[in-house]
């Protein structure tokens, strides 16, 4: 299908999934996550996908590895306590450098928390919430438009660094309604799995090009494939011992850190004439915060969003070079500071840094950041 | 520049999000404008106050929420107490006549229209159409949204089997509406 659609968020991810050659979706309901099942069970059936409803999150997860690895781009969708189950496994599909998409409409939170009410307070759990050492990259959508476009991407990148990618979407998009324009299909530009330079007898599973990919020849094609969580070296064995997870592990992180310009998208707002006040936000947050700007800016303040697309890898570059011109910075996010301890990090003391932040169940009202960013421009530093 | 902000309210069942989702379809799709539509979702929507929003706009939407409506409809006493008072002057407050009793003093300023939605649904049959009479009424009356792309909106989300009674029950409101306005 495609066209303008009148749809919500959680079904323009679906579709975007689809649209990203999604043919395996492993799931289990939850809410505010349920529609992307529910919409995957009715789609993909009828061109050729497979949707198979788990018995968990964990082995959702793991579904979507095996899948993957079997030649099939797959996703999985959940929110808070699901994406919990999921975190183990998520570091399996990162250790084995397994391309997937897991969608996290996320709630307010901790534990059940708010099931039918936003939140933005899984961030850092995208970012650190399977043990160990690694990089991740998460995106993050505004508006359904973005939840299906974005999809796409993700699994653009998935296959592009071979790993999970994270869609960090939350429940005002999810269930909210606007205009969507979905490609044909022949207009999608998808990133194909990246094929073995060389024959089985002379290619090992995890030798990599110069960026620190390995390339990714599917079960079933001929090659030797032997995929463990254990720290394994180029054959994919496993060999337990400091040398080889010095290599791999560094590996792991140098993909995404190394080519973190490469993967960083972000949009600026009001950002042209370098603002005095910068206001970083991502996701549904990033909404009031341009109707901030937008009001501040008719009232005569220098004042600019810089809206994160993708959100992990951290931009550091934008973020430096935004701290050494703005005189004042504002993140506003829907949590009780995460990414705005990243913001801090990498201002290094520039110029002051404030969060706006929100503990969950609605999204920010413009009044009460702009009330916010008033006391706080008075007051300075707590 | 144009720039509605409307709410739906009422009890769940009456089709309270559905009205919400075809003002937003008609006006997005077939009308061409930016529309954001939020609505109540959890248990609320399958009973006690229930309410859908729809903000219409020329320009690029940001907030995604009603703050101040130019058009509310009420369709329940619940809704009313809720959603109907502290409206700022002009806007357009339409209400079920046998549903819900307004207070004169909420109507000072205010552009308040009434009709027998649900009883005239009954009359057609169906009692589940009550909410396209009232959406027929809300084109009708405010003209926020084109009937072309209203009927359109309809016929593109209702089974196709009942278009024709959901046809007719959206004709029923906006005859409502022009006597209505005569009558002003």
């Amino acid at each position: 299908m495609h066209g303008e659609f009148f749809m919500n968020g959680d079904i323009a991810c679906a579709e975007g999934g689809i649209s990203g050659g999604c043919r395996l979706f492993a799931g289990y309901p939850i809410t505010p996550a349920t529609e992307i099942a529910e919409r995957m069970s009715q789609r993909l059936p009828k061109i050729g996908g497979v949707f198979i409803q788990m018995e968990d999150e964990i082995a959702s997860m793991n579904c979507i590895l095996g899948a993957s690895w079997g030649g099939v781009k797959s996703m999985t969708a959940t929110s808070g306590p699901g994406f919990s189950l999921m975190m183990e496994n998520l570091g399996l599909g990162v250790i084995t450098e397994t391309p997937c998409v897991l969608v996290d409409v996320q709630r307010g939170s901790p534990s059940t928390g708010l099931p039918t009410l936003v939140g933005q307070a899984d961030m850092m759990q995208a970012r650190w919430g399977s043990h160990g050492d690694y990089e991740i990259i998460a995106i993050s959508p505004w508006s359904p438009q973005e939840a299906y476009d974005f999809t796409i991407k993700a699994f653009n990148l998935s296959e592009k660094y071979r790993t999970p990618v994270l869609v960090m979407t939350d429940e005002a998009v999810g269930h909210m309604t606007e205009k969507v324009t979905i490609l044909p299909e022949d207009k999608i530009v998808l990133e194909p799995r990246r094929k073995p330079p060389l024959p089985p007898d002379k290619f090992k599973l995890y030798s990599y090009d110069e960026k620190n990919i390995p390339w990714a020849p599917n079960a079933g094609d001929g090659y030797r494939i032997h995929v463990t969580g254990l720290t394994h070296d180029e054959r994919g064995y496993p060999v337990v011992n400091a040398e080889t997870q010095n290599k791999l592990v560094r590996r792991l992180v140098n993909k995404i850190r190394l080519n973190e310009k490469e993967i960083a998208d972000y949009k600026g707002f009001y950002m042209d004439d370098d603002p005095e006040i910068v206001i970083v936000s991502y996701g549904i947050t990033a909404r009031p915060s341009l109707s901030v700007v937008r009001r501040l800016r008719k009232k005569g303040m220098k004042i600019g969003l810089l809206k994160l697309n993708v959100v992990w890898p951290f931009p550091e570059d934008v973020i430096r070079k935004i701290a050494s011109i703005a005189t004042s910075m504002f993140t506003v996010e829907n949590n009780l500071g995460q990414v705005s301890i990243e913001v801090e990090r990498v201002n290094f003391g520039r110029c002051p840094c404030f969060q706006i932040g929100h503990a969950g169940g609605e999204i920010h009202s413009p009044e009460e950041i702009i009330k916010e960013i008033e006391v706080s421009l008075k007051n300075g530093h707590r | 520049m144009m720039h509605y902000q409307i709410r739906v309210s009422g009890f769940g069942g009456q089709g309270i999000i559905l009205a919400g989702y075809i003002i937003g379809k008609g006006a997005s799709i077939y009308d061409r404008s930016n529309v954001s539509f939020t609505q109540s979702y959890g248990p609320e929507a399958r009973g006690g106050a229930c309410s859908s929003q729809v903000i219409i706009s020329s320009e690029e939407i940001d907030y995604p929420h009603v703050t101040d409506p130019d058009a509310v409809i009420i369709m329940s006493q619940a809704a009313y107490a809720r959603y109907g008072k502290n409206l700022k002057p002009g806007t357009f407050l339409l209400t079920d006549s046998d549903l819900v009793k307004v207070d004169p003093e909420d109507l000072v300023n205010i552009k308040h229209f009434s009709i027998q939605a649900t009883k005239f649904s009954e009359d057609l049959g169906k009692k589940i159409v009550a909410n396209i009479v009232m959406l027929g009424f809300f084109t009708g009356i405010t003209e926020m949204v084109s009937r072309e792309g209203m009927l359109k909106a309809i016929e593109s989300t209702v089974p196709s089997k009942m278009f024709d009674i959901n046809k007719t029950a959206f004709e029923k409101g906006l005859q409502e509406a022009e006597k209505a306005k005569v009558a002003v």
